[in-house]
């Protein structure tokens, strides 16, 4: 009889995943020790570090590995793809903690916020790289849990606790889902592992193997807040503190989308007829609902997250399209996006500090005029949301239609169109309350003007930077982007 | 000489005035209106370095963008976007001048936005990527929006979002148009696309410039935008935006779609005929100042869309000639109309009246503006007229009898704006001291009616150079 075997582990490709789970650990330990005014420096530093050399250790591997290997036993992918995405989990981490360092909320959990947004960032990192369906579902996990938590991290704050609990109850009932699917697909061919379901699918029950792949494909949706299965983001993004509704807007959507393309260019290849016509299905609602719900938002958080549900519909449709060129389209678009995403929030993040209450339209009155930086910033993020230049999206949205067009689903990029001329409504709106609001309407700042908060205006700066950088030197990062789906075996 | 200098320096300009420290300074203005000076300058000089002996793209510059879809950073110059990119600059010196005299809020804002969109115009005119033409094409957008937005009149609000809405409805249309055309070919480069049969992607193209002209019936944002818009921005958005759409029908749709303009021919002219009768008669009835140059405007949009659509050598010189003229005149006309409201504090004709009496620079520079407008013969807009009518009357007499009847029409809402704003009784809106044009107001008007008279009496200083690039 043999002893049991523990499989062999390729540590340096795990580098990303143990840096966040190592400075999550050591930042919820040591902030114990310390007196309640250093440790929010402590943490904050701690783990910027920790998100900064995650994306560097993951942008290490990015450029070894030319080609992808399984670790621990198969049970996870050490490739480009999921390296990337780490790369722009780890950069929307760091992001997140510029955002979070003078937020008010969860003062008094100041360790746990960190070490909860590492250990998010970490499981997001591992969901990335699964390639069988039990790391996916502890991926899922991993990182849900953690953004659960910090959802209602300041419990005291009632719709704080309604967005955790809410976000638990819907999170808990998808990831279920996805299980039970998994679980299907695993009755069906009797395998796991994400390459071994697309070889045994020839010879799978059927129907069990059909009805797994929908429930997992709902799983990942309700993840990506794709429509018909968004119910919970308005509520979750806007009750959650800024800072983490900004992290999660960009971070989760990478993630979610990362993994929904592998899971099904790999998994399952075969059934590419029902999951294209399937995910077009999502694309139009989601386009069709986030965006016309966001016209009558009157709350500028929960109108970002009806243009969140809007934008997942623009990032599966390369996922539905399912060629190379969506792929890169995808990553490309995910690129900016991530940034523009955490961006908005933030100059949210920085209303809500300055006025002391949550910020609709008229509380953004004045805010282009009274900060200009701030004003600014949020301008090129709502015209590069609608997919004007100069910032990323504009291509990203170029490279999705082009995407539709070279499959010969012009339809399909004609509803996105559309879709985007609704969009112009609310965006713009944005920019007009910022602007053109009548001066009566103008508000002073509570208590007069806060300090400036430099760390805040880093990370916009940095969103900026992304934003607008993507647009003018695109072609190495389409290189990246290429790179990065060059392994996928895309089904045409 | 280099077109991206061309592009570039407004684009720095406006640049620079954001990143200093001196905003809302006269400084600042000061310095908008030198970015505009030296702008028009370089143009000079791109003018008196240009060889007009040879056909083809002048002053290029082709750097790869992307090379994945075949896209890159390429422009240059035709003889013909020469003559648009002048237009540009002229007017944007025009309207950074007026807008610096008339004083507005922030102005080193206000200003520095008239240069972005200096520089995404020009860019339009000499981009010879699509995809990089789209992109100046959706930055005009931006500018424009929040000039009217910020500095706009009352009714501002509800103009922007028409505008802005109609504007991206169309355009976006052409973004599935610039993908589907530049995929097929494989690349983005104008120079190379040769020519498609697909009807689709042509009115992809049309949708986004038909809206931008305007063409009847995609004119519905027009009124609002150009009476709630400062003066100044009315002036650059009839001058100038508007010929871009024009120049966009002739750079991209007659050499790209010959099939397709052929077949569709009938029905563009039977809108923009539409368009230039209803517009001029809506001149004829507008109440106020700026609604008669609005519509008017919109009328002889369409009647330069009915010059290319006759896809003849006069036909197309004559369009572009009129372009040409017709961003000065409006521009002209618009600055005049600002003065008007700035003594009345209104622009209807009803309570305007008798302001001839004792002023009379204003007197002259309208009815000169004026006169020229309604193509007088001997004035270069009827020498343009002329070479339309001229080219529709081979499609078919008809067009041109439509066209001669939009002449009188034009003669008619002219002289009812000259005489409602300048003879009559004295308005009850007209202060006894109200003054005549201040010496800034002569400065800045007057070279645009100059350039006019110049080229009253030599159009062919135009027409003799352009389109020696392609015959259609």
């Amino acid at each position: 009889m043999s002893g049991f075997q523990t499989p062999s582990l390729d540590w340096a490709a795990l580098t990303p995943e143990l840096v966040l789970l190592a400075g999550a650990s050591f930042v919820l330990v040591v902030a114990l020790f310390l007196s309640p005014q250093y440790r929010r420096p402590f943490a904050a530093v701690v783990a910027g570090f920790c998100f900064v050399g995650a994306g560097i250790a993951a942008g290490i591997l990015f450029s070894m590995d030319e080609s992808g290997t399984g670790i621990v036993a198969d049970a996870l992918r050490r490739d480009r793809l999921a390296e990337l995405a780490q790369v722009l989990i780890a950069g929307s981490g760091f992001l997140a903690v510029l955002v979070s360092y003078e937020e008010p909320e969860g003062e008094d959990r100041i360790g746990e916020w960190y070490a909860l947004l590492l250990s998010a960032a970490a499981g997001m990192a591992f969901f990335v790289a699964a390639d069988n369906l039990i790391t996916l579902f502890l991926g899922l996990e991993w990182f849900s849990i953690s953004l659960y938590i910090l959802c209602a991290i300041s419990i005291e704050r009632l719709p704080a606790l309604e967005a955790g609990l809410k976000y638990l109850i819907v999170g808990s009932f998808s990831s279920a889902i996805l299980l039970f699917g998994s679980a299907f697909v695993y009755g069906a061919t009797g395998e796991i592992g994400f390459e071994e379901i697309a070889r045994a699918a020839g010879e799978a029950e059927r129907l069990f193997f059909v009805a797994g792949l929908a429930m997992i494909l709902v799983g990942l949706a309700f993840k990506a807040s794709a429509a018909p299965f968004h119910m919970w983001t308005p509520d979750v993004y806007q009750g959650a503190p800024t800072p983490v509704t900004a992290f999660m807007s960009g971070a989760t959507k990478v993630a979610a989308l990362v993994l929904t393309m592998r899971v099904l260019v790999v998994a399952f290849p075969g059934e590419e007829g029902l999951w294209t016509i399937a995910l077009a299905v999502i694309v139009c609602l989601s386009l069709a609902w986030g965006n016309l719900a966001a016209l009558v938002q009157t709350d500028v958080k929960r109108l970002l997250a009806y243009s969140s549900i809007s934008h997942a519909g623009f990032l599966l449709m390369p996922v539905a399209i399912g060629t190379e060129l969506g792929g890169r389209a995808l990553l490309y678009y995910l690129m900016s996006y991530a940034a523009m995403s955490v961006g908005a929030f933030a100059v949210v993040a920085a209303r809500e500090r300055e006025l002391g209450r949550p910020v609709g339209f008229p509380e953004l009155g004045g805010l282009g005029w009274e900060r200009p930086f701030l004003g600014v910033a949020m301008a090129v993020f709502m015209f590069g949301f609608i997919g004007l230049p100069p910032a990323g999206l504009f291509l990203g949205k170029f490279y999705v239609f082009s995407a539709a067009v070279d499959r010969g689903w012009t339809w399909l990029a004609i509803v996105g169109v559309v879709a985007t001329v609704v969009s112009i409504y609310y965006y713009l709106g944005v920019v007009r309350a910022m602007y053109m609001q009548p001066g009566e309407m103008r508000l002073a700042p509570a208590g007069g003007s806060p300090p400036r908060d430099v760390a805040l205006h880093t990370g916009v700066g940095l969103a900026l930077l992304v934003t607008v950088g993507s647009f003018l030197v695109a072609d190495p990062l389409i290189d990246i982007a290429r790179d990065a789906v060059d392994l996928l075996a895309f089904p045409h | 000489m280099n077109t991206t200098v061309l592009i570039l320096l407004p684009l720095a300009g406006a640049l620079s005035i954001w990143l200093f420290p001196w905003r809302n300074s006269a400084t600042a203005s000061s310095f908008a209106l030198l970015v505009a000076l030296v702008e028009l300058a370089y143009w000079v000089g791109t003018v008196l370095n240009f060889d007009f002996s040879r056909g083809g793209l002048h002053f290029e510059t082709d750097v790869e963008w992307f090379s994945d879809l075949g896209a890159s950073y390429k422009v240059g110059l035709y003889d013909y976007s020469l003559w648009l990119v002048g237009l540009t600059a002229l007017v944007t010196v025009a309207a950074v001048a007026y807008g610096y005299w008339a004083g507005r809020e922030r102005p080193g804002v206000y200003l520095s936005l008239f240069l972005f969109l200096e520089g995404a115009t020009i860019g339009v005119f000499t981009a010879q990527d699509l995809l990089l033409f789209y992109v100046f094409w959706e930055a005009m957008l931006i500018p424009l929006y929040v000039l009217i937005g910020v500095w706009g009149g009352a009714g501002r609000l509800g103009a922007t979002i028409k505008f802005v809405v109609y504007t991206m409805a169309g355009s976006l249309l052409m973004l599935v148009a610039v993908i589907a055309l530049g995929l097929r070919n494989g690349t983005f480069d104008m120079e190379q696309l040769g020519t498609s049969a697909n009807g689709w992607i042509f009115l992809g193209f049309a949708a986004a410039f038909a809206v931008k002209a305007p063409v009847w019936p995609f004119h519905g944002w027009l009124p609002d935008a150009y009476r709630e818009a400062p003066p100044e921005v009315s002036a650059v958005l009839s001058g100038v935006i508007s010929k871009a759409a024009a120049y966009g029908f002739i750079r991209i749709a007659l050499p790209s779609f010959p099939d397709p303009l052929a077949d569709w021919r009938v029905p563009v002219l039977v809108l923009a005929s539409i368009g230039l009768v209803y517009g001029s008669l809506l001149a004829f009835r507008a109440p106020d100042v700026r609604g008669v140059i609005a519509y008017s405007s919109f009328a002889q949009m369409n009647l330069i869309v009915i010059g290319i659509f006759a896809a003849n050598d006069s036909g197309l010189n004559g369009a572009l000639l009129q372009m040409v003229n017709h961003g000065l005149i409006s521009a002209a006309l618009f600055l005049v109309a600002g003065a008007v409201e700035r003594r009345a504090a209104t622009g209807q004709l009803a309570l305007l009246g008798g302001m001839a009496r004792g002023r009379p620079l204003l007197a002259t520079v309208l009815i000169t503006t004026g006169v020229i407008a309604l193509a007088v013969p001997g004035s270069s807009a009827f020498a343009a007229e002329f070479l339309v009518l001229n080219g529709i009357f081979d499609r078919g007499w008809g067009w041109a009898v439509v066209g001669a009847v939009a002449i009188v029409l034009a003669a008619m809402y002219m002289l009812r704006l000259i005489s409602a704003v300048l003879h009559e009784d004295v308005g009850s809106a007209v202060p006894e001291r109200a003054l005549d044009l201040r010496p800034a107001e002569i400065a800045i008007i007057v070279p645009l009616v100059a350039v006019l008279l110049a080229l009253s009496f030599w159009p062919a200083g135009i027409t003799d150079r352009i389109f020696l690039a392609f015959g259609p």
